[in-house]
């Protein structure tokens, strides 16, 4: 992923000078050098650059050098010598990530997975595929087409976000309410301690014994181990499918029907929805013609042919029965594509509305749906900032895109703290900070509104069962009790920065 | 909130209070307790040292929202009372747990993480698991996870406890995403040698069919099929097969769920192996009742625990003394040292006292 601007350079807050950071460097490539193929490691500035963020790219840093390793031996070598040398290590896989989980440290290594990018078996009768963690997510379904299976989660970045990543994200995608999330499709994976210790979590059968580590693993971001293999599960491909489209004149009652599909007691593979800022941004970059309306919402069903048939009518007298304003189900494959291509084009739709935008992913019941939407509506106006809705609805997973353009003094910072505000307003909803983009660097403020001190002590006592040195991705998804009682102060001072120009991260 | 019964079912409460002032008296006396709903599960495991601690009082169902498909209940609620309601709504548990007993409750349900025939179809008991409200082992209420489906904000604490047997925590509260039961369902049975039933189970599996349930017992293969009127039907005819009627169908999915099949029961240690599902026949003394599409296999057997272990093992998997074996050895499968070393310090990082059901798991944990 490259690194479009805008352009915060971050500096460690551990003050080391230039000079220190090159002894480390040329001390920890030496120790490493011995160890590792030539061409595993980066340590000059230009090769470095690439690696400066993930696709939250107003972070950046240079680490301190980058691996790329091939083999999970390579991968114990750089874990064991970091581990002797207590230098931090920030793993890597594709770098699409929306919340800095894989932003370097200067003084740490970037453990890039790319590289260990190979399918190593595919098991048909037992419908499991075991791959390396840098294999693209959409490559093992291509794989294993041919014998009539696939790999259900499908992130819109499924072309290029890697399944180390997957799992260190628990990364859900458009059909997840019917298939699950990455822990609902992942029969084991195997990792890496930081003190090199190799171990596999969950196994090919549908349980394993003892805890359920392999569930903890994901969403981990990177912070208790370093993934090196995942076995999926794979499903029969769905042998038919059809999209229902519908047009509200008011977004409640698109949020309405949502809940009177589910009600009805169908399970859409895919059920979602946009608003009408979504609306205009798609259909002036494609020509796909959605109506012009104030909510619009995408049913799909797949099964069997006969099974989607009837379904197909049923969701489309409730979404009728609704108030839609008009029904369109697609006739054939290729206008269910079509009808599809909006909803999956509209991050890129969106982003020619503004310089840059800024992803949310806060998760709500939906029965809040109409009120976080107002919320939003306020905050919006308040900051002075364009906000457009696109939702996975189904399960209440929204994602708000905040237009802003950074290059206007002082835009980013509004467009962070509508952000933050957002996400408040998910939490007093009863929803979460993020339901599957992770918390990362970005989010790690709300971390502080979602959970009490307790809770964040017990997340820390966790990390130091799997990682005692705290080593593996410091600083990131769980914040210090003291960032939050910082957090916190600040907002008791009403919402203003104590220290403008201290850098806020 | 069953009427119309004579026995007298306990109101609704909540004990949250007591519960933890219990468990800060235990903490205070160093002494281990054993966290008990009804006790139907109480077989399973090793046995537990430490005193009683029944949360079966702590009962009530908290919020049900139907159209959100999410359900959050005390951990004292009988399993029994919330499958009532969900039905009453036209969905349900999709993990079909399995009961063992009528006073079954949710929290030791989900602490054992014990799931019935649909589970390789719909998911585990740990998959329906969306966030749980929990006392620590420091005597701490912690609230993790939540009401909504996708929830990535710390680390998923919630599904851990799904399966520990209530040896990192004791559960309060949990919310489960729930399903729409399916409108329709069929099974058709089919004479088959285990051999050919696991390769066809597989077969099916593989296919993008309706398929809710897949076993075979006593030469006989049972594939369940749930969705559609239309769906269903046109499946049904595609793989043939005798209808049985839908009430013998029904209580032949329900015994083999609560183990009320003949097969069960009989001398020897009852083993659950737990397997890749294409494994095929085991090379043990006895016969298999086989559920899950041939993931889980049931046996009853004298053969020597340490055999049973290697021809799970062998084939991937692992096997646990179920029922009516050495209690007091190892009932679960044994783990590496690493994977060990691991679980003895998360067991530190939620219970550092060894305060909950004291190896009840494993010895040591
Ligand atoms: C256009 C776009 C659309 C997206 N759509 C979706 C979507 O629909 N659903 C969704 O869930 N996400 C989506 N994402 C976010 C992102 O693609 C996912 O979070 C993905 O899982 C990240 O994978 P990655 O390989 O790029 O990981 P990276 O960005 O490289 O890393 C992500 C985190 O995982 C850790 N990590 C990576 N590999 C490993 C490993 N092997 N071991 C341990 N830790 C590791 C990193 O340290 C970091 O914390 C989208 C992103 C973009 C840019």
């Amino acid at each position: 992923m490259s690194c479009p601007l805008p352009e915060i350079r971050v500096t460690s807050t551990v003050g080391k000078t230039e000079e220190e950071l090159s002894r480390r460097r040329a001390e920890l490539a030496a120790r490493l050098g011995k160890q590792l193929p030539a061409g595993t490691l980066l340590t000059h500035e230009d090769e470095l650059r690439p690696f400066e963020c993930d696709a939250l790219s107003a972070y950046r840093r240079q680490p301190l050098m980058v691996a790329m390793p091939r083999t999970v031996a390579e991968v114990q070598a750089v874990l064991r010598t970091c581990h002797d040398m207590a230098v931090p290590v920030v793993a890597r896989g594709a770098g699409t990530g929306l919340s800095g989980g894989a932003l370097p440290l200067e003084q740490g290594v970037l453990l890039n997975l790319s590289r260990m990018d190979q399918v190593l078996e595919v098991d048909v009768p037992n419908r499991l595929a075991r791959v390396q963690p840098g294999v693209r997510n959409l490559h093992i379904s291509e794989r294993v087409a041919q014998h009539g299976l696939y790999y259900a989660p499908d992130p819109s970045s499924q072309i290029a976000c890697s399944i180390g990543g997957n799992v260190a994200e628990n990364a859900g995608g458009v059909h997840c309410l019917k298939y699950g999330l990455t822990v609902h499709n992942v029969a084991s994976v195997e990792v890496v301690t930081i003190d090199g210790q190799h171990v596999r979590l969950g196994g090919p059968a549908l349980d394993a014994p003892g805890y359920d580590l392999l569930a903890l693993i994901h969403g981990s971001e990177g912070l208790l181990a370093v993934i090196v293999e995942v076995t999926v599960r794979l499903l029969p491909k769905p042998v038919y499918a059809q999209v229902a489209v519908a047009a509200f004149a008011r977004v409640d009652a698109a949020g309405d029907a949502v809940a009177s599909i589910i009600a009805s007691g169908v399970l859409p593979a895919g059920l979602e929805m946009m608003d009408r800022g979504c609306i205009e941004a798609v259909n002036g970059f494609l020509d796909v013609g959605y109506p012009d309306c104030a909510g619009l919402v995408l049913c799909e069903l797949d099964g069997t042919q006969a099974e989607v048939s009837s379904q197909i009518e049923a969701v489309s007298g409730i979404l009728r029965d609704a108030g839609a304003v008009e029904v369109t189900v697609s006739r054939s494959e290729e206008e269910r594509l079509r009808l599809w291509s909006g909803r999956k084009a509209a991050f890129p739709a969106v982003g020619r509305l503004a310089p840059d935008y800024y992803c949310m992913d806060g998760t709500i019941p939906r029965r809040h749906l109409a009120r976080v939407l107002n919320e939003i509506k306020a905050l919006s106006e308040h900051y002075r900032l364009s906000v457009v809705n696109v939702f996975h609805a189904g399960d209440g997973n929204m994602h708000p895109l905040i237009l802003y353009d950074a290059n206007r003094e002082g835009e980013l910072q509004r467009a962070e703290k509508l952000g933050g505000e957002i996400l408040e307003a998910c939490v007093a909803a009863g929803g979460t900070i993020t339901g599957e983009h992770g918390v990362g660097i970005e989010k790690i403020d709300q971390m502080c509104v979602q959970f009490s001190p307790t809770e964040l002590q017990q997340f820390h006592d966790l990390k130091a069962a799997f990682d005692p040195s705290g080593l593996l991705n410091p600083g990131k998804a769980v914040p210090t009790l003291a960032r939050c009682a910082e957090f916190g102060a600040m907002h008791v001072h009403g919402g203003r920065l104590p220290f403008p120009d201290l850098e806020r991260f | 909130m069953t009427a119309g019964n004579s026995v007298s079912i306990p109101p609704d409460a909540d004990l949250t209070e007591a519960l933890q002032n219990a468990i800060h008296a235990a903490l205070a006396d160093q002494r281990p307790l054993e966290i008990l709903g009804s006790g139907s599960k109480r077989f399973l495991g090793r046995e537990s040292s430490g005193q009683r601690l029944d949360i079966g009082g702590h009962r009530g169902i908290v919020t049900y929202e139907p159209s959100e498909l999410v359900m959050t209940a005390r951990s004292g609620t009988p399993l029994a009372e919330i499958e009532s309601l969900l039905g009453r709504h036209g969905q349900m548990l999709a993990f079909e747990p399995p009961h063992f007993g009528p006073g079954a409750t949710l929290g030791g349900t989900v602490a054992c993480n014990l799931a019935g025939p649909r589970r390789p179809y719909a998911g585990a008991t740990r998959d329906f698991v969306l966030g749980t409200r929990v006392i620590n082992g420091k005597g701490e209420i912690l609230r993790f996870g939540g009401e909504v489906m996708k929830n990535v904000a710390g680390y998923d604490i919630s599904r851990l406890m799904a399966g520990a047997m209530g040896t990192l925590g004791l559960l309060l509260e949990v919310s489960l995403k729930v399903l729409p039961a399916p409108r329709v369902e069929a099974t058709l049975a089919f004479e088959r040698d285990e051999p050919q039933a696991l390769v066809d189970m597989n077969r099916c599996a593989g296919r993008p069919l309706p398929v809710s349930a897949a076993a075979w017992c006593a030469g006989v293969m049972y594939v369940r099929l749930s969705g559609s009127e239309t769906g269903v039907a046109a499946a049904c005819a595609e793989l043939g097969g005798d209808e049985m009627l839908p009430d013998t169908a029904l209580a032949f999915w329900d015994a083999l769920k609560e183990q009320r099949l003949a097969a069960f029961s009989g001398e020897g240690v009852l083993w659950r192996l737990s397997l890749p599902p294409a494994t095929g026949s085991l090379p043990l003394d006895a016969e298999s009742v086989i559920d899950w599409g041939g993931a889980q296999r049931w046996l009853r057997t004298d053969e020597d625990a340490e055999r049973v272990r290697w021809v799970a093992g062998e084939a991937g998997g692992h096997a646990v003394a179920f029922k009516d074996g050495d209690r007091q050895g190892s009932v679960f499968h044994p783990m590496g040292g690493v994977l060990m070393q691991l679980h003895r310090r998360v067991k530190d990082a939620l219970d550092p006292h060894g305060l909950f059901n004291p190896g009840r798991m494993y010895a040591g944990l």
